[in-house]
């Protein structure tokens, strides 16, 4: 593959995961619920991922038990934030403190060890297609899911009562109890679901893209997807778009150093987190653009009465 | 049916117990699990619980440990209670650990002779710069650009703790090492004195509990503290009396990089002795549960950052002990804080019997 494929098919790859967990942020923001667990979460999808995927040897059950064990931790997230109206940040911290020191202790036995490698079914015919078919059409079945999530999410979101209901809750619970809706047991579905994608992201981490478990392999996609949500100004689509572009940007070390290109490995590694931070700072300049973008009640805390 | 009612007051005492419940709650959550791995849950507690606090080296040892904690969770503590969300004194720590072991490594090369009265203040001078820029960078971008603290304070960890590897697997790297990623062994005078022959415990500890005691007075005795904390709950209420957020954010984040740059400064200088990749075990982190545990109190963080120090010495004694993985501690903390969080519902609320009126 030439140099253009080649970075397209690593954008794809390295952005699925970002884009996975982004997307399920994206459902529990769009509820009210800042889920500051991400990071542990995917860390404890990841380990769960591997394992299962290291027992059974499917891929499939591993994506599905990482699912599994991240609507667990979103359900204790919920559970302590909606019912007990905990601390968001406090919370969300704990539950991402909890997940790194929980996979940490699970994964020891898991180090080092290799998984199978499987072949998996690749789209007939377009797959190729000269020029970008390989690139586009070659990719882990994951990749596309992550596409139709982003679809079916979009769908929901603009296009179905529930989902109407869902982004009202993040804009007024109050109004929306008013209407008799349950609040929080919207709230916590929605971050259940959120929960279980940033499970599934983290086990295409361990299972698929690395293929490894190593104590705290996320590195920070965690947070860096919870600063997608902004980026994208809470908008499916643009999660998609945004974690590619940063896939790419994780990508772009390796491309530099095929290049030939003087630079020690660390300051490409850092190339992620100091573009988080760069991008962060020019969504955020304009504070009118976020508070009109932002789910109103993202972060409150909210008490039923009557 | 058991409900929740707001209390009308938050209850003082609740708040203090509730760290106790929670403790007792993690410790039954500890013994359930050392059940399950098939170990003695007694023998299992004992090490991990009660050895680190056995003997007077022990708690040598155990203050030792928790002096960066106390240093770091300080600063901690300050910036939650004016809502200010600095989740990175890891890399403010690191950075403070960069800057003081840059000045004892050009110490040591240059074989300059400087006294101790000299070099410990510009020491703990150097961490205080390292951390409290590295915080300020937060702190500018917060203030001029509105980035979320919490992602900028946490994305600047990882961009230190490269800029660390990059240092000491590089230019930094001691020629007569053996290649291994570590800087030279600095100097003996750059070694902070030991407050008792013999033990590791050094005077580091003393200037942390100063720290707290300093911390105490502005937060609770001084009328810019007390701006800060207004800020905090009733951000409203703040700027209605010409409190100003800009300052609270400045203040209380520089503040807390500072005191996390000079807990590394005294890491270094201190057990180290010399740079190396793993200059801090995770304090940053785990002092966010000692802020929480310690009700962001400067006292209670003391008190509490032996309690965690407990955890961090008992992980490494079950690992030697009863050969459990050390990681064990990381999940300890995290249900401690899990627990405490669902505790402190109690202070603001109270359990009710029957079905609401």
């Amino acid at each position: 593959m030439s140099g253009v494929e080649l970075l397209v098919a690593a954008m794809l790859s390295a952005g699925t995961p970002l884009a996975l967990a982004g997307l399920g942020l994206l459902v529990n923001e769009r509820a009210g619920v800042l889920n500051l667990g991400a990071e542990g979460t995917m860390l404890v999808g990841a380990v769960t991922g591997f394992a299962t995927a290291y027992h059974t040897g499917s891929v499939t059950l591993a994506l599905v038990a990482g699912a599994l064990s991240g609507a667990l931790m979103g359900l204790v997230l919920g559970w302590l934030v909606i019912w007990l109206n905990t601390n968001q940040y406090a919370t969300g911290l704990a539950v991402s403190l909890f997940g790194s020191g929980f996979s940490a202790f699970v994964g020891l036995s898991y180090v080092g060890k290799q998984l199978v490698e499987r072949p998996f079914p690749r789209v007939p015919v377009l797959s190729d297609v000269p020029l970008l078919g390989p690139a586009l059409f070659r990719q882990h079945p994951v990749v596309y899911l992550a596409m139709v999530a982003a679809g079916a999410i979009a769908l929901f979101f603009y296009r179905t009562r529930a989902g109407l209901v869902l982004r009202s809750i993040g804009e007024s619970p109050v109004s929306a109890h008013a209407l008799g809706y349950p609040v929080r047991r919207i709230r916590l579905a929605a971050v259940v679901a959120g929960a279980a994608l940033c499970g599934v992201s983290g086990a295409y981490l361990s299972v698929v893209y690395t293929p490894l478990w190593v104590e705290g392999m996320v590195g920070g996609r965690g947070w860096i997807a919870l600063a997608l949500t902004v980026f994208a100004t809470w908008r499916p689509g643009r999660i998609l778009a945004g974690a590619y572009l940063f896939g790419g940007v994780t990508m772009l070390q390796l491309h530099l150093q095929a290049q030939g290109v003087e630079i020690p490995a660390q300051f490409m590694s850092m190339l992620p987190y100091l573009s988080t931070i760069v991008v962060l700072v020019l969504i955020s300049r304009n504070p009118l653009w976020i508070r009109l973008n932002m789910p109103a009640s993202l972060g409150k805390p909210f008490f039923p009465t009557g | 049916m058991i409900r929740l009612e707001p209390r009308p007051v938050p209850s003082l005492a609740m708040s203090v117990l509730s760290p106790a419940i929670a403790l007792a709650l993690t410790v039954a959550a500890g013994f359930v699990l050392f059940l399950a791995l098939g170990k003695d849950p007694g023998r299992v507690l004992q090490v991990f619980l009660l050895e680190p606090m056995n003997g007077v080296r022990a708690l040598t040892e155990l203050g030792l440990k928790s002096t960066p904690l106390v240093l770091c969770a300080l600063g901690l503590a300050l910036c939650y209670r004016s809502n200010v969300w600095n989740i990175g004194a890891e890399g403010q720590f690191l950075m403070g650990a960069i800057a003081a072991g840059g000045l004892a490594l050009f110490v040591t090369q240059e074989s300059l002779a400087v006294s101790r009265w000299v070099f410990l203040p510009a020491l703990v001078l150097a961490g205080a710069a390292g951390g409290g820029l590295w915080a300020g960078v937060v702190a500018l971008l917060r203030d001029r650009f509105n980035a979320n603290e919490i992602l900028v304070s946490l994305m600047l960890v990882y961009v230190a703790n490269l800029f660390l590897s990059w240092l000491v697997f590089g230019p930094w790297k001691d020629p007569h090492g053996f290649n291994f990623p570590q800087t030279m062994a600095f100097a003996a005078q750059t070694e902070l004195p030991r407050i008792v022959r013999g033990m590791r415990l050094h005077w580091g500890s003393l200037f942390a509990l100063a720290a707290a005691f300093v911390v105490w007075f502005y937060m609770f005795r001084t009328y810019h503290g007390l701006q800060l904390q207004v800020g905090g709950p009733s951000p409203a209420a703040a700027r209605y009396a010409g409190f100003s957020a800009r300052s609270a954010i400045w203040t209380t984040l520089v503040t807390s990089g500072a005191l996390a740059g000079v807990a590394g400064a005294f890491e270094v200088a201190g057990p180290m002795g010399q740079l190396t990749p793993h200059v801090s075990s995770g304090y940053g982190f785990t002092a966010i549960i000692v802020a929480f545990v310690g009700r962001l109190h400067p006292l209670g963080c003391v008190l509490a950052s032996l309690l965690l120090s407990v955890f961090l010495i008992g992980g490494e004694l079950a690992q030697s002990r009863v050969g459990l993985p050390s990681a064990l501690t990381g999940v300890f903390q995290g249900v401690l804080l899990l627990s405490l969080l669902a505790c402190d519902t109690l202070v603001h609320n109270r359990l009710r019997l029957g079905r609401a009126r």
